[in-house]
């Protein structure tokens, strides 16, 4: 069985956002970059678990340039066996997903995992596209994945509940919570990481069919105001005027 | 204790001069810590309680023996890898980087560097993934800085020696199934040997009631006419030399780790003081509390470049000892009283344990002390620059 688990880099959940270029580019400068947690956590590690179980070949593809090799050598670290990055950036969901179709069509995967959506720009449209550009099923947001056979079972969260499906390999499939834990890389798989394949390829040409006008941050939280508990009319007084929510 | 949110400093940009791996290295050792050490660290602490159940979590993260070869089951690490690993663990506690260092620098290291082919084979794959511990006998009752005078030794008895003697202040030595033990021969020469735990006379009594390293074990080993198989003596080491060649290893990991204890404390008082308000407004906007966390800063960056070069030198081979003995104590130095002020400034909070300050502290009076005291180090930096020896 072969799998392509795709890895994209994302800021760290603690890096500080602004915005360059009149409000049209993510300022990098002093952001530290991790794994898309929803491609380390759930996608490639449930992956790890089927190589280890069933027996795969486990690759990795990311889209991006130099910067993204130290994302990738974690994803070796952890486990993956050859990784291909493909020398290209864009924001438009539809020209990485044509990069990571044409790659796939080259290789032949039987089970493509992506992350349910990348956590800084929440597209949620990579895995989707990359399943319509192969001619693939596609289940979104699993939460559980076990294979019998060539075929697979797995349990999608939906509103209020769970839904079970069941599709026959070759698959495309967006990976959640609940896939499986989380691990931590050792230093024998840190080493091992440095001799592992990494090519870098250069990209097809494909469309970009959106463009980023202009971000937005949220506005500024306003202060908590602190009313002394025997101030009740003050409170009801703010809560009628001010916050107008009496 | 409350959670551990911590970022490392880093004022110089030394992230720079560490490569795509030493980094993956330290962010692996970190996530690791604060999620296997940080939740427990605090009650192992207050009991006083080893947390035995992470041995196998260090073996398997690696981080016993990383620098001796993959073949003998280590890491084949470089020394910067090395020192960054020490720096996380101690940023959890200083208790769990000495139970690494004592395994990699105190009973691999010289097993790897002093054994026979059959020794190596024997212990290092065992003790790189922490099926067994191992501990280093070298102080005594009456012999700390002065090692040479020790009195534990060994005679020879045909096929095995018999040893007696006790060591004291032995890291890891109420749980160590084996104990590389420098003793001295029938002429008087230092020689390492390794006892195993249930050979006949070999007894290992826990120190009680220490304030400090209170999540390590620490005991004595007692050697009432040991009977030990001659294959288990060192073959390469006689003299002093040995242990201190231990030492040098180890004392390279203690500069880069206390320096993690300080990160953690800087960190911890930045918050604070950023959060804390007094006179309506955050004390960090005092001007005395800025002192302290601007000298904290700048001695932390100061050490941080001292042990990444001291790595670099390490790598080439060219660390001389004296230069390992100046950086080992300059960190504890200055980490020491980093934790200090960093307690200061969290006030009454500072000496609870919802925040790891006063933990760092009390830890960080032990490793000032061993592995060569304060004073001891500043004779050896004496000794090298003027060439005259002081010790007598």
């Amino acid at each position: 069985m072969k799998i392509l688990v795709c890895i994209s880099k994302t800021p760290d959940t603690t890096a500080k956002i602004a915005f360059t270029d009149n409000n049209t580019k993510f300022n990098e400068a002093g952001v530290q970059f991790i794994i898309n947690p929803y491609d380390e956590w759930y996608a490639l590690v449930r992956a790890l678990e089927l190589k280890e179980t069933l027996g795969a070949t486990v690759h990795l593809v990311t889209v991006g340039g130099a910067d993204t090799e130290p994302v990738i050598r974690k994803a070796l670290a952890l486990g993956g066996d050859e990784a291909f990055r493909i020398n290209t950036d864009s924001q438009d969901s539809f020209y990485i997903a044509s990069q990571i179709a044409a790659h796939a069509k080259q290789q032949g995967y039987d089970l493509i995992f992506t992350g349910k959506e990348t956590i800084d720009y929440n597209g949620s449209a990579i895995g989707g596209m990359v399943a319509e550009l192969l001619d693939l099923p596609y289940v979104s947001i699993a939460a559980k994945f076990e294979l019998s056979g060539t075929q697979a079972t797995i349990n999608r969260e939906i509103e209020g509940g769970e839904e079970i499906v069941t599709v026959a390999l070759p698959v495309v499939v967006s990976c959640q919570k609940g896939m499986a834990e989380a691990r931590i890389p050792n230093m024998r798989g840190i080493m091992a990481a440095r001799t592992k394949p990494l090519a870098v390829i250069e990209p097809v040409a494909a469309d970009s069919l959106t463009a980023v006008s202009t971000y937005e941050l949220p506005p500024a939280k306003a202060g908590v105001k602190l009313i002394s508990a025997d101030n009740v009319d003050e409170l009801v007084k703010l809560l009628h005027e001010e916050a107008k929510v009496i | 204790m409350l959670k551990d949110l911590f970022q490392s400093p880093d004022y110089f940009q030394v992230d720079e001069l560490l490569t795509e791996e030493h980094l993956m290295v330290r962010d692996t050792v970190r996530q690791w810590v604060k999620k296997e050490v940080s939740p427990i660290i605090e009650d192992a602490c207050q009991q006083a309680k080893f947390p035995s159940h992470i041995i196998g979590g260090l073996g398997q993260l690696g981080c016993f023996g990383p620098t001796i070869p993959q073949e003998y089951g280590g890491g084949g690490m470089d020394h910067i890898a090395y020192g960054l690993m020490m720096q996380e663990l101690e940023r959890g506690d200083s208790g769990i980087r000495s139970t690494a260092s004592v395994q990699g620098s105190l009973v691999m290291y010289p097993i790897f560097t002093f054994g026979s082919e059959e020794q190596k084979r024997k212990y290092l794959p065992k003790l790189a993934s922490g099926q067994w511990m191992g501990c280093f006998g070298l102080t005594e009752p009456d012999f700390g800085s002065n090692p040479s005078g020790m009195i534990t030794h060994f005679r020879d008895a045909g096929d095995h020696v018999v040893l007696n003697g006790a060591k004291m202040w032995i890291s890891n030595a109420p749980f160590a199934q084996i104990a590389v033990v420098w003793a001295k021969d029938d002429d008087g020469i230092i020689r390492g040997i390794i006892v195993e735990r249930g050979m006949p006379g070999f007894t290992t009594p826990e120190t009680k009631g220490k304030w400090s390293l209170r999540a390590s074990a620490t005991g004595e080993l007692v050697f009432d006419n040991v009977k030990v198989p001659k294959e288990n003596i060192l073959p390469g080491a006689k003299g002093l030399k040995g242990p201190l060649s231990c030492l040098s290893s180890a004392r390279y990991g203690i500069a880069w780790g206390v320096i993690g204890a300080a990160m953690d404390c800087y960190d911890t008082a930045l918050r604070y003081a950023k959060e804390r308000i007094q006179f309506d407004r955050p004390i960090a906007g005092f001007q005395l509390t800025q002192k302290k966390l601007a000298e904290m800063i700048t001695e932390i960056t100061k050490a941080q470049l001292m042990n990444w070069r001291l790595g670099v030198l390490k790598n080439e081979g060219k660390a001389t000892p004296a230069q390992i003995s100046m950086a080992k104590r300059n960190s504890c130095d200055i980490a020491t009283r980093i934790a200090r002020d960093a307690r200061q400034i969290l006030g009454g909070m500072g000496i609870t344990g919802e925040y790891p300050i006063m933990r760092h502290m009390m830890n960080l009076e032990s490793v000032i002390t061993y592995e060569g005291t304060h004073e001891i180090h500043l004779l050896i930096t004496g000794q090298d620059i003027t060439g005259l020896d002081a010790f007598h």
